[in-house]
């Protein structure tokens, strides 16, 4: 298929940004989504042009370092990761705008490249069970609910990309956040500090310049890792519960 | 260059230096090994542990692991990586699970039996103190996981739910569903930001390792590239670990993350540390098929996956484009279950690759044609869902399942995968005595960057333990009989060594920069995979190697000479950050080939078409080869490549019977 693409190219983190236009002839819709990038940038090499800078690793839907606004969605049309994205979920003819997250908590770095520290740093405020190494107990010590285990993990399956933020029209990190206080929430393990961390947790994220969230759930629809929208009404509930153990 | 008129033996490509031993592991019976070494290191009072510092390099499971370990007991830690966040590494995408003698099942696993095995699977070619260490500390990670918050599969009892990997007939494999590895990283990862906020580990996010400085024969410090402004920077300290990963991407297609590289242990080999077994290389046998030129990376289906499926190719090469659901049972192949009966599609990875790659070659393979052959197997679920249902299959693999429609846009509980081989990992690494200190003084190697614990093949799900078990309870032990004699006289920024590291990684940087050729870096990285993959991959020869190595000497003579690098180097460059790592990926290359063509055996990952039994099984000669390989660099600038000097050490096996494996 021929394609048109707009992709925002920047400099520097302080530089102008601006759309440019590209035409790239030939993709294959077996291709992913990045593989096509990849084609162009070789294209770009071979005239002499700088080619687009982007993030990926893992390329696998797993490590959260991709990330594109495809057409004004996170990650683009399908419930995936960008990586995972591939172009037989476009057509022949279409035109194609790629941005990079938008969020004051996520400042451009170069091209389509962000900055997302802001997630470690709310993870570093509390997102954490405090066991040193070898201070451990016997695993089966403790045995866990098959239903708790099991949320704990679909909501441990965040991948931390930030697709929830880069949708929500406030850029709020709710989901991100709801994520994590719901994995260590649902375990016995994280129950000794779970009021002190969630109020730590949401301290960070306004701190951070992330908004405030008007559940409109567009974060859960662009959700690569299909988190549920419930999960904020957990950190919600736990952040009233905390207001209330610290009366 | 090619090569003609090669000296017997060594074909003149390298010369044999002295034998070297660990000295470390301490003289008494393997089970009191450990327990008499953590006993015997030093101790370091709790008060100066702040004044001593560590330079980890790698946020993996095992830098993660050993950074927020050595930061709970009050060093000074600085870890650096290459991702925006430490979560990111490529530990992130393991699957399948992680082993550990629990017997919780009760079927007979034991610390022994791990570690028998652990040696048995890595066909016996791995050092036996180290891998007994493993197993015996492999019940104390999952028990730290579990403290951690890592949600592992569960029984409806709430206890810790188990499954089998290949290579063993016990089930001790711990997982959380298909996303083992993303959850014992974010476990290690919570731990580090905990240590983060407390003050105790510094990040160095976006930050590339490009020299080693080495200062009175100790590792001092490094070099690093900060990847989003350019800037050059120099950091120093007591100790420096490299816990940076496998360098797989050699063959430019593989299972690993797009990043990983051999840049960090490379810069250290320049500098001295000695490269074990650079050969030894796993190809997973269950990977999506390769499908174009464009592709960019190979993807991995959990080996977990070969507890229900069952692996066929038809029977007749007539039927190989037939759809497959056509095809009646008695004329399909399930090879692996004819020709192993006692393990069938659970045999070792070397095994099953190599089968995969046989009935291809014989003109057997499935799906669409790569060149004048099918290059894929089935990998079948269709009994497993008839015998347990859908609901059931899909709770085990679901994400997996996924994965694998949104890459072929075709439904595995429809159709049989197609499966193929693809390069996963690499054994080879650093070489380490038992406290993981490499030869080169305080300078310390862990996870897959070291060579240490799988011999010549790597059994499934013990990866993640060796990460986990280096990082969590190895080094913080061994590291601190090294620290407890410092803290080491303080070294200047202005230092001659140091300077001189700035001076390397500048000169390199400048030179890439200025080349200005007609081929982007991806082309060159490319060719390199092309020629790994041909000759030095599943099945490797004498006369294919030795054409390897001229192959790959002109690439690279070309690579310095036409490489084509735009944009500056003091901003955000992804093509120089990918030009530094082909670079060292060209030099490493011709390394592997070499240990390739000197190791005129058969054993595990490491195929001799020469060295087979009859029935095409791999055969070692212990007589001749019963030792790791340690390449010493011989010296050169960059893209030259002195002739290495290959230091031997002896394995020497008290505590299990040397056998030649059977699967049968
Ligand atoms: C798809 C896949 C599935 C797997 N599944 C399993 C499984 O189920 N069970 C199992 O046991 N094993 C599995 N493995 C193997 C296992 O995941 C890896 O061997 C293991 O995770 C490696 O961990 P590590 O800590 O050594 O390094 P990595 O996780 O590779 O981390 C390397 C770190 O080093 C940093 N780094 C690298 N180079 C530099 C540099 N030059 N400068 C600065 N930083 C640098 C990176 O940023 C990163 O933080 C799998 C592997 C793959 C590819
Ligand atoms: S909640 Fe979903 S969208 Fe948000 S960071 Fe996690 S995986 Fe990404
Ligand atoms: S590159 Fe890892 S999730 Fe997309």
């Amino acid at each position: 298929m021929n394609l048109t693409l707009n992709i925002w190219r920047q400099d520097g983190p302080n530089a102008q940004g601006r759309m440019v236009t590209y035409q790239l002839a030939d993709v294959s819709e077996h291709m992913s989504f990045l593989e096509m990038l990849d084609v162009l940038n070789e294209q770009l090499v071979e005239k002499g042009e700088e080619p687009i800078a982007f993030d990926s690793d893992c390329r696998e839907g797993i490590c959260g370092m991709c990330g594109l606004m495809i057409n004004g969605k996170a990650h683009g049309p399908e419930v995936t990761t960008t990586c995972q994205l591939h172009m037989r979920s476009f057509h022949d003819g279409d035109t194609i705008t790629i941005e990079p997250w938008r969020a004051t908590a996520f400042p451009v770095l170069r091209d389509l490249v962000v900055d997302r520290s802001a997630f470690d740093r709310i993870i570093q405020s509390g997102g954490f069970i405090s066991v040193n190494t070898g201070a451990a107990p016997e695993s089966h010590s403790v045995p866990v609910p098959k239903a708790k285990a099991d949320r704990a993990f679909e909501s441990a399956k965040c991948i931390g990309c930030g697709a929830c933020v880069a949708a929500c029209p406030n850029a709020a990190g709710m989901l991100f956040m709801g994520a994590k206080v719901t994995h260590l929430g649902e375990l016995p393990q994280g129950q000794p500090e779970r009021w002190a961390r969630v109020v730590k947790m949401v301290s960070q994220h306004d701190h951070e310049g992330f908004g405030g969230c008007t559940n409109t759930g567009a974060c859960a629809d662009a959700c690569p890792k299909e988190i549920p929208l419930d999960v904020i009404n957990q950190l919600n509930k736990d952040l009233l519960a905390a207001m209330r153990v610290r009366g | 260059m090619t090569i003609t008129n090669p000296a017997a033996d060594t074909f003149g490509m390298y010369t044999v230096g002295d034998k070297i031993a660990d000295t470390k592991a301490p003289d008494t019976p393997i089970d009191k090994m450990w327990t008499t070494r953590k006993f015997d290191a030093a101790l370091v009072n709790p008060s100066n542990r702040r004044k001593l510092s560590v330079i980890i390099v790698g946020t993996g499971l095992a830098g993660a692991a050993a950074a927020a370990s050595l930061g709970e007991a009050g060093y000074n830690v600085q870890v650096f990586f290459y991702q925006d966040s430490a979560r990111r590494a490529h530990s992130i995408a393991a699957q399948g699970g992680i082993n550990a003698a629990k017997n919780y099942n009760g079927d007979g696993d034991s610390v022994y039996r791990l570690f028998y095995d652990t040696v048995k699977g890595g066909d016996y070619r791995a050092r036996e103190t180290n891998v007994y260490r493993l197993a015996e500390v492999s019940a104390n990670i999952i028990d730290q996981c579990v403290a951690q918050g890592v949600p592992f599969a569960r029984e409806y009892g709430g206890l810790l739910d188990n499954r089998s990997f290949g290579g063993t007939q016990v089930a001790r494999t711990f997982y959380a569903a298909g996303q083992t590895g993303q959850q014992l990283l974010i476990g290690a990862y919570q731990a580090l930001e905990r240590q983060v906020a407390k003050g105790t580990v510094k990040e160095f996010k976006r930050h590339e390792m490009l020299e080693l400085i080495v200062v009175d024969g100790r590792a001092r410090g490094i070099v690093a590239r900060n990847m989003a402004t350019g800037e050059l920077e120099t950091h120093l300290a007591d100790a420096v670990v490299l816990a940076s990963g496998g360098y797989g991407n050699v063959f430019f297609l593989s299972t690993n993350a797009m990043g990983c590289n051999v840049t960090a242990t490379w810069r250290a080999h320049r500098k001295g540390a000695y490269f074990g077994n650079p050969c030894y290389t796993q190809i997973h046998p269950t990977c999506i098929p390769v499908a174009g030129d464009y592709q960019s990376k190979l993807t991995l289906m959990s080996e977990s996956l070969r507890n229900d499926g069952r692996i066929w190719v038809p029977k007749r090469a007539e039927d190989c484009d037939k759809d497959p659901r056509q095809i009646p049972e008695e004329d399909r192949d399930y090879y692996l279950e004819r020709i192993y009966p006692a393990f069938g599609n659970l045999v070792p990875r070397d095994i099953a690759s190599r089968q995969a790659k046989n009935v291809c070659d014989e003109g057997r393979g499935v799906g669409p044609k790569v060149g004048d052959f099918r290059r894929g197997v089935y990998l079948d679920f269709a009994e497993s869902i008839e015998r347990l249902g859908r609901a059931a299959i899909e709770e085990k693999y679901g994400n997996l399942f996924d994965m694998y429609a949104q890459i072929t846009g075709e439904s595995p509980y429809e159709v049989p995968m197609r499966i193929y081989p693809a390069v996963h990992y690499t054994m080879g690494g650093l070489w380490v005595d038992y406290d993981l200190q490499t030869s080169i003084t305080g300078l310390y190697a862990a996870g897959e960057a070291n060579f240490s614990d799988h011999g010549a093949n790597r059994l499934g799900a013990s990866s993640l333990m060796q990460c986990l078990g280096d990082g969590y309870f190895v080094l913080p032990n061994t590291i601190r009989d090294y620290l407890a004699h410092g803290p080491f006289e303080k070294v200047s920024p202005d230092a001659p060594e140091v300077a001189a590291a700035l001076a390397a990684a500048k000169g390199r940087i400048d030179r890439l920069m200025s080349v200005n050729g007609d081929r982007s870096v991806d082309s060159f990285h490319k060719e390199l995979g092309h020629i790994m993959w041909e000759y030095c991959g599943m099945e490797r020869t004498e006369e294919g190697l030795l054409k390897a190595i001229g192959l790959i000497r002109s690439l690279r003579e070309e690579f310095w000479r036409n490489v084509r690098v735009l944009g500056s180097a003091d901003t955000l460059n992804q093509s120089l950050e990918r030009a530094g790592r082909v670079a060292d990926f060209l030099e490493l290359g011709e390394l592997m080939c070499i240990d390739a063509l000197h190791r005129r055996e058969s054993c595990g990952g490491h195929f001799r078409g020469e060295s087979q039994t009859e029935d095409g099984e791999a055969l070692r000669h212990d007589d001749e080869f019963l030792y790791v390989a340690a390449w010493e660099f011989a010296g050169g600038e960059d893209g030259v490549f002195g002739t290495p000097v290959l230091h031997k050490e002896d394995l020497v096996y008290k505590s299990i019977e040397l056998k030649q494996r059977s699967y049968k």
